[in-house]
C-alpha cells in the first residue's frame, strides 16, 4: 500500500511483514525508529509470534540473535555506528557461523569525535566481518531489501546487513509502497534451518579448528559471498515477478551508454547524483552514474562491465581509510584492474556534510578535464585545516584538535556576525 | 543437607573422605552418575587435565540437568577450558546440542536460543549456559547481569577455578587475595594478587532478585547435583556459581582436588549456600572447621606465605578474617539438627 511514511516507520512494517521470531533491541540514534516500531507492533499484536527483546548492550543484541538463530528463530536486530563496533566480534561470529540473521545499520559516522550524522565508516567498519552488506538508494528500496535479505540470508545461511543512511533515509518522509503480508508471504518461505540445535539430533556448533582446517573454513565463507553474486540478481528478479517493481540487485547503472565520466557511489547519495547526470547530459555533457546495491559481495565483473566504457570513474564515498584514502575506491579500482582508466576518490558527505548538486558537478567536471587529484575531500575548509596546523606546531600541548577547530570556527562566526551588524 | 531436601539423612561416610557412598543411600536419591542410563552429557576422551575441577562439576552438574530436563537439553558454552578441551572438532565431548560463540556472550546467547525454543512451541527444552570464572565475572559480566534483569529462563553455571587458567593462569576478579598468578607473581613486598574488596557473583546474582542462585562445590556432588535439580524445577533465570579447582593453576596435586575443595568449604572461605529471590533460604553447614592454612597450604600459588621463617602472619590473618566473615554471613556454624 502507497503510504507517506518515516523511513525507519516503513522498514520496521516491512520487518514485521517478514514474520521475524525473535527481535533484539537496542538503543542509537539513528536507527532506534527502527526497533521501537516493531516493539509496538508486537506489544499490539499485529506482529504474532515474536519475541521481542530489549537488551543491555548492542554486543548482546547480536548474541541473542545468534542463540535465536542458532535455535532455529527467524532473527533480526538493527543498529549503527558505535554499536556495531561495539557488536563487532558478534559480527563476525554470526558471519563464521554462518547464521542467518537480518541486521539493519542505519549508517553514521564513528567517533572521535562523536557525531550523529550520516556516513559509511560504521559498515565499512566491519565489510569483511562475512556478512552480505546491501546499501539501500531509497526508503522503497530499504523496504525491499529487507524483505530480499531474509530470503537470501537463508538460502545461503550467510548473515545480511541492510545499510541505510542514517537521517537521510531513516528520518526521511516519503512515499512507500509497503506490501501485504500475502505478497511476502508468497515471496518468502519460511526458515528451514541448515544448522539447528536440537535434542533429537545433537551435535556441537562453534567448536575449535585449528590450521588443519581453518583455511577451508574461511575459503567457504568466501565462495558463500561468490555464490550470493549469483542469487542477489536472481531473487532480485524474483522480487519483481511478485512485487512488479525492481528493487536490489548489484548494481544500477544510471544514463553509462556512451558516458566518458562515471560516478560511482553507495546509498542515498544516488539520488543526488543522478540529478546532477541528468542537469549535466541536458548540457550536452557525457556522464553516468552508477549505483552499487551490493558491496559485499563486491561485483567486480558486473561493475567492471557498467564501467568498461568510460575515460574517467570519480567515486563518491562516505568513508575514509585514513592513510589510504577511499574504501570504496580501493574496491572499484579492483574491478578495473585489467584497465588503465583513472579512477578519482571524492570524499564526501563524512559526519553528515550536505553533498550538494553544484560541489559534484564541479568534481564531475574537473574529472572530465582530467584536473582531479587522486584522492580528494569535497567542499573541505582548507583554511580550518591549515590554521590548526599551524596552531598545533605552535606549542606542544596544543590541546584537542575537534575543540579547537570548533572553537575558531565559533569565533569566525562571531565576527562575520559582528561585521554584519556594523555595516 | 537440609531435612526438606532431596536426599536422606545419612550417618555413615567413607573413611576419610566425608563423601556419601551411593551404596548407602536410597536408590531415588543416588547421585544421576550411579544409573545405567545416566545421560553421559560430556562424554569420555576429552583433553582436561588430571584431576580438574571444572571436568568433574560440569559432568555433575549437566547430567543432573538433563535427567531433570527428561533430555531435553541445550548447553550454550563460554570461550574458556571447557569449551577447548571438549571440542577440538571433529572430537566433541558434547553428547548434547552445544553452542560455542564468545568469550562474553554466553548468557546472551542462551537468552537467545531459550527466546526460539519458546516461538518454536518448544518450551520443552531447557537451556543451561556455562562459563569459568572469567567469562562470568568479568568479560561477561554485562550480558549475565541483563539476562538476570529479564529473568530470562536460562540456568547459568560458572564452573569458578579463581583465574583465567586457559590462557595460562592469569587473574580474574574472582582469584582471592594473596594468590599468585601469571599476572599476580608472588614477588615484592606484598607478594600475588592484592586484598580488594572482592567481587562475590553469588551476592551480586541475588541483588537482581532472580529467583535462584546456589554456590556449590566439587566436595559435595550429590549436593550440586541437588542444587542443579532444584534449579532445574524453577523458571525464569538461575544462577550456580560452583568451586572447581585447577591443579595446573593452583599448584596442587591433581589427587587433592576434592580435598582441596572440601578444604575451602569447611574452612569458610568458599561458603555453600541457596537464595530465592534474594534471600539466603539453605546454608550448608561446615562440619568440622579447619584454619585457613589447612586449605591454603597444599596449594603452591599461596606457597609465599609460609615460607620457612617469613611465614606472612598478617596476611594469613586477613584471610581467616574473610573465612570467618562468610561464616557468620552465612550461617555456616549451626548445629545441624539431630535426626
Amino acid at each position: 500500500m502507497l503510504k507517506q511514511v518515516e523511513g525507519s516507520v516503513a522498514v520496521a512494517e516491512a520487518i514485521a511483514l517478514c514474520r521475524p521470531e525473535v527481535v533484539c533491541a537496542y538503543p542509537i540514534t539513528p536507527q532506534t525508529h527502527i526497533v521501537e516500531g516493531i516493539g509496538a507492533l508486537v506489544k499490539t499484536g499485529e506482529l504474532e509470534n515474536c519475541e521481542f527483546i530489549n537488551v543491555e548492550s548492542e554486543f548482546a543484541a547480536l548474541s541473542v540473535a545468534i542463540g535465536a538463530s542458532a535455535a532455529g528463530a527467524r532473527a533480526y536486530t538493527a543498529t549503527a555506528s558505535q554499536g556495531i563496533l561495539f557488536m563487532a566480534e558478534a559480527v563476525y561470529n554470526a558471519g563464521g557461523l554462518g547464521l542467518p540473521i537480518v541486521m539493519t545499520v542505519g549508517n553514521r559516522a564513528i567517533g572521535a569525535p562523536i557525531n550523529i550524522w550520516n556516513d559509511h565508516t560504521d559498515a565499512m567498519a566491519v565489510k569483511d566481518a562475512g556478512w552480505i552488506q546491501l546499501f539501500a538508494e531509497t526508503n522503497q528500496e530499504a523496504v525491499d531489501l529487507h524483505i530480499q535479505a531474509f530470503r537470501l540470508a537463508e538460502e545461503l545461511s550467510c548473515p545480511v546487513m541492510v545499510c541505510m543512511d542514517g537521517f537521510i533515509l531513516t528520518h526521511a518522509y516519503e512515499r512507500v509502497d509497503v506490501p501485504t503480508q500475502e505478497e511476502v508471504d508468497a515471496f518468502l518461505p519460511s526458515y528451514d534451518p541448515v544448522q539447528v540445535l536440537d535434542p533429537a539430533d545433537p551435535y556441537s556448533i562453534g567448536a575449535m579448528v585449528g590450521p588443519e582446517a581453518f583455511t577451508e573454513v574461511r575459503y567457504l565463507a568466501h565462495e558463500k559471498q561468490l555464490q550470493a553474486l549469483r542469487l542477489i540478481p536472481e531473487i532480485a528478479d524474483v522480487f519483481k515477478d511478485v512485487f512488479g517493481r525492481e528493487s536490489g540487485g548489484l548494481v544500477h547503472p544510471y544514463r553509462t551508454e556512451g558516458a566518458e565520466t562515471i560516478v560511482v557511489a553507495l546509498g542515498s547519495v544516488n539520488g543526488t547524483i543522478k540529478e546532477v547526470v541528468d542537469a549535466m547530459r541536458d548540457g550536452g555533457a557525457a556522464v553516468g552514474s552508477v549505483s552499487l546495491c551490493s558491496f559485499r559481495p563486491f561485483p567486480l565483473t558486473e561493475l567492471g562491465e557498467a564501467l568498461g566504457d568510460a575515460k574517467h570513474v570519480v567515486v563518491v564515498e562516505k568513508s575514509l581509510a585514513p592513510g589510504l584514502g577511499g574504501v570504496l575506491a580501493s574496491n572499484v579500482r579492483m574491478a578495473l584492474r585489467d584497465s588503465a582508466l583513472p579512477v578519482y576518490t571524492v570524499i564526501a558527505g563524512l559526519g553528515g556534510r550536505p553533498i550538494t548538486m553544484a560541489a559534484l558537478e564541479e568534481v564531475l567536471v574537473a574529472a572530465a578535464a582530467g584536473r582531479l587529484p587522486d584522492t580528494q575531500f569535497l567542499d573541505i575548509d582548507h583554511g580550518v585545516v591549515e590554521h590548526d596546523i599551524i596552531r598545533a606546531r605552535k606549542t606542544r600541548r596544543s590541546g584537542p584538535t575537534a575543540e579547537n577547530i570548533l572553537k575558531n570556527l565559533a569565533a569566525a562566526t562571531a565576527v562575520a556576525a559582528g561585521e554584519g551588524d556594523t555595516s | 543437607m537440609s531435612k526438606k531436601g532431596a536426599l536422606q539423612r545419612v550417618k555413615f561416610y567413607q573413611t576419610g573422605t566425608h563423601t556419601v557412598g551411593n551404596r548407602l543411600m536410597d536408590e531415588t536419591a543416588r547421585s544421576v552418575q550411579a544409573s545405567m542410563d545416566r545421560s553421559n552429557t560430556i562424554t569420555s576422551g576429552h583433553r582436561a587435565c588430571q584431576g580438574c575441577g571444572e571436568a568433574l562439576g560440569a559432568r555433575y552438574a549437566l547430567d543432573a540437568a538433563m535427567r531433570a530436563a527428561q533430555g531435553q537439553l541445550v548447553a550454550v558454552n563460554a570461550t574458556g577450558c571447557l569449551e577447548v578441551f571438549t571440542t577440538p572438532y571433529p572430537e566433541t565431548s558434547w553428547q548434547i546440542p552445544w553452542l560455542h560463540s564468545l568469550f562474553g556472550n554466553a548468557p546472551a546467547v542462551a537468552t537467545g536460543v531459550a527466546a526460539a525454543m519458546r516461538r518454536k512451541g518448544r518450551s520443552d527444552v531447557k537451556v543451561v549456559a556455562q562459563g569459568g570464572d572469567g567469562g562470568t565475572t568479568d568479560i561477561g559480566f554485562g550480558c549475565l547481569s541483563g539476562m538476570f534483569e529479564r529473568n530470562d529462563d536460562v540456568l547459568y553455571i560458572c564452573y569458578d577455578n579463581e583465574a583465567y587458567m586457559n590462557t595460562g593462569v592469569q587473574r580474574s576478579s574472582a582469584t582471592p587475595p594473596a594468590a599468585r598468578t601469571a599476572t599476580t607473581p608472588a614477588v615484592g613486598d606484598a607478594p600475588g594478587n592484592v586484598f580488594g574488596t572482592g567481587k562475590n557473583l553469588p551476592l551480586i546474582a541475588m541483588a537482581h532478585n532472580i529467583p535462584y542462585v546456589a554456590t556449590a562445590s566439587v566436595a559435595d556432588l550429590h549436593d550440586l547435583e541437588a542444587k542443579v535439580t532444584r534449579a532445574m524445577a524453577i523458571e525464569g533465570a538461575r544462577y550456580i556459581h560452583i568451586m572447581v579447582p585447577c591443579p595446573l593453576g593452583w599448584g596442587s596435586q591433581p589427587h587433592d582436588t576434592i580435598r582441596i575443595a572440601r578444604l575451602a568449604m569447611e574452612s569458610g572461605l568458599f561458603p555453600l549456600f541457596e537464595a530465592e529471590h534474594g534471600e539466603v533460604t539453605r546454608s550448608h553447614k561446615i562440619r568440622r572447621k579447619v584454619p585457613v592454612e589447612d586449605y591454603l597450604k597444599p596449594q603452591r600459588r599461596f606457597a609465599h606465605l609460609f615460607r620457612k621463617g617469613h611465614e606472612d602472619k598478617e596476611r594469613l590473618a586477613a584471610l581467616q578474617r574473610m573465612a570467618d566473615a562468610n561464616i557468620k554471613r552465612f550461617n555456616l556454624l549451626d548445629e545441624r539438627e539431630s535426626p
